[in-house]
């Protein structure tokens, strides 16, 4: 019972990162912006959330300045792809590699120091509950966070008029625009929106993860988050349940292994990615079917003056 | 044998961060890293060596240095880059470099090339590695005596020769103690993330490891065991620091000696292409401080590094039982030998495992 405590921990870890930087991302592509830039954003929130945290010794100011660093990266992105109207794709893929070689700058200075984690939250009797009392209230702030920004993702986009309008501009921006929305600066909002959650997805590691930094370290789950995604078909429901179950996948392979069951581990470490396209696949077929892809993601939009 | 770091798209940015002044007379060395300089591993050893060499012999040569260079067709531009800069010596500190190294060698005949951890060469083109069976197994002697459950924990990053002829020497020390010994092996399939390298640590040791060994680069895992209040061994680097009551002793990778030696004998018009696989007495890897384990265990390890060094000791001695029962080919004499130790891809009898893809 308590190894299953303990993988459940492990999965909910493993899963905040790509939870939060693949919502960001999702707000940003429903308004109609594909921004291939979340790894350089969460590298560049990895650097300066540690380097904030560290210099201060607080992990609350660390997450701020992951986001801070995050949403510059993402205004950098915004200049260039619709104050310009810059290819999205090449912006993005440029914003990547910006954000890699400028993080190992910042974060040279602080290669080789540690901090102490994120505390996880502690009720007396609740925690000690078995089996789910630390799952559910022994977690650090960052996972209640970040359910808690999928919710208000969820319900922002479905249930509210600024997200009937964000999602209008991302399906048929000449419309939004005739109808009298600033498309533009919409989404421009949405790409800042997404630069925050990176950058604080980025954070998370050196706070909370691995409380340490060094360049690299978010070895491409920035485009692991852009693939969940694509898988989710751009529905925040079904992002949760890709984010964890390649967090499941990705631990129990571990555990897999580790009981010696005798599989490849080349088989094992694909089969996250597998199992999360099999079980994303199977879920938009057994619902409405078909992409649900934002009409307009990726165009670029000039509007008429 | 390094796999790609991170650096996605580094090679698009091939020039990376070139470090150079300018003397007319002095011998350019140039140097090709993998990663980062400050990655704390692999790539952050070569450095130190490089600066080991500058200390020595600063007067009389010039280093130069490209990092986060990815592995592959993108290497070879870069080597060439440096031998049109006008360097004399070039290493190459990863194996992955090993083609790459070798077509540019054959074009520039009059260049010297160094190449870390590989096995081709030429008339103008030697390999270097190290004999890090070597430490592993003092570091298996270590696990099973600072084991309570008798269940070591051990990281793999790709079933190569290298790393599981690591396994087999720990686990050959292991046995030596206790006889019973059990290793669980994870193996991440990379060698550089720092989130799966913890995750894989904290799997081992919720499946009752106590004891955890890796052979990836992050000090993630040495920082998990010490938050859990477990043991661990460092990699490549001094890992202390981030377990500070958890790091038993580390593997660390000395190369200084080595690329002075080198770089005195092309001074001296000596050099010639030649292959070096050094351990524990030619100094390319050194072992961390033992810590954090009582006097006896230190003292057993000290002795054992000893007897290594000294050659009384081999950790592939044999008799060596494979899985199967039967025991492996002696051709070494007394032990393996080097080509069975290069090569090695099954495990040795009380692994309960098997290696992946086999």
């Amino acid at each position: 019972m308590e190894l299953v405590e303990a993988i459940i921990l492990s999965v909910l870890a493993a899963s905040t990162p790509l939870l939060i930087a693949a919502t960001g991302e999702l707000v940003t592509e429903r308004s109609g912006v594909l921004n291939l830039g979340v790894e350089g954003m969460m590298i560049m929130g990895a650097a300066c959330g540690f380097a904030g945290a560290w210099l201060t010794g607080s992990i609350i100011i660390g997450a701020i300045c992951g986001i801070i660093a995050g949403t510059l990266m993402s205004l950098v992105f915004a200049l260039m792809a619709l104050g310009l109207a810059v290819n999205q794709v090449a912006t993005g893929l440029a914003l990547t590699i910006l954000g890699i070689g400028l993080s190992g700058l910042i974060g040279a200075g602080f290669v080789g120091e540690r901090i102490t984690p994120a505390p996880h939250l502690y009720i007396p009797l609740l925690t000690d509950i078995p089996l789910i009392g630390r799952v559910l209230f022994g977690e650090d702030a960052f996972v209640y966070l970040s359910i808690a920004l999928i919710v208000g993702v969820w319900r922002f986009l479905y249930r509210t008029r600024a997200g009937l309008i964000l999602r209008a501009c991302g399906d048929n921006h000449v419309s939004a625009h005739a109808l009298g929305y600033p498309v533009l600066r919409i989404r421009t909002l949405a790409v800042m929106f997404g630069g925050a959650c990176a950058g604080l997805a980025g954070a998370y590691l050196p706070l909370a993860y691995t409380p340490f930094f060094i360049p690299g370290m978010t070895a491409g789950r920035g485009w692991i988050a852009l693939a969940l995604v694509v898988f989710s078909s751009w529905r925040p429901g079904r992002l949760v349940v890709g984010a964890y179950l390649f967090g499941a996948v990705t631990i129990l392979q571990l555990h897999a292994q580790g009981w010696g069951i005798g599989i490849p581990s080349q088989f094992m470490s694909a089969l996250p990615y597998l199992a999360t396209v099999i079980v994303l696949v199977l879920l938009s077929r057994a619902r409405t079917g078909g992409s649900t892809a934002p009409a307009a993601l990726g165009t670029v939009f000039v509007p008429d003056r | 044998m390094r796999k790609t770091l991170v650096a996605l798209a580094a090679g698009l940015l091939l020039a990376g961060s070139v470090s150079a002044a300018s003397a007319a007379d002095k011998l350019k060395v140039g140097f090709i890293y993998l990663g980062p300089i400050g990655d704390l591993g692999w790539t952050y050893q070569h450095d130190q060596g490089r600066l080991a060499l500058e200390k020595e012999l600063g007067d009389k040569i010039e280093t130069t240095y490209l990092e986060n260079v990815p592995e592959g067709p993108d290497a070879e531009r870069a080597i060439e880059q440096l031998v049109r800069a006008g360097n004399k010596l070039i290493f190459t500190t990863s194996f992955g470099y090993m083609d790459p190294t070798l077509k540019v060698a054959k074009k520039y005949p009059n260049v010297h090339f160094e190449h870390a951890t590989g096995y081709k060469r030429d008339k103008n083109m030697s390999t270097y590695s190290s004999k890090w069976y070597q430490g592993r197994y003092i570091q298996g002697l270590i696990a099973a005596k600072m084991s309570k459950t008798g269940v070591l924990g051990y990281i793999g990053s790709f079933p190569i020769p290298e790393v599981v002829s690591g396994i087999n020497a720990t686990i050959l020390a292991a046995q030596t103690i206790n006889p019973n010994i059990k290793v669980k092996i994870i193996w991440a399939n990379t060698w550089f993330d720092p989130g799966k390298e913890a995750d894989a640590a904290k799997a081992l040791l919720d499946q009752g490891a106590d004891v955890i060994m890796q052979h990836t680069d992050s000090p993630a895992a040495m920082q998990i065991a010490a938050e859990r209040g477990k043991l661990a061994f460092g990699q490549d680097s001094e890992m202390i620091k981030f377990g500070p009551k958890a790091q038993l002793t580390s593997i660390l990778d000395t190369w200084g000696p080595y690329y002075i030696a080198r770089v005195k004998a092309e001074l001296d018009g000596t050099w010639k292409s030649e292959d070096t696989w050094g351990g524990l007495d030619s100094h390319m890897f050194a072992m961390a401080p033992y810590t954090n384990m009582p006097d006896d265990v230190k003292k057993l390890a000290e002795d054992a590094q000893a007897a290594i060094t000294a050659g009384k000791l081999h950790p592939f001695k044999c008799p060596v039982v494979g899985q199967d029962g039967k025991e492996v080919e002696c051709k070494g004499g007394d032990h393996l030998d080097d080509g069975q130790i290069l090569g090695m891809n099954f495990y040795v009898k009380g692994i309960d495992d098997k290696v992946p893809g086999k």
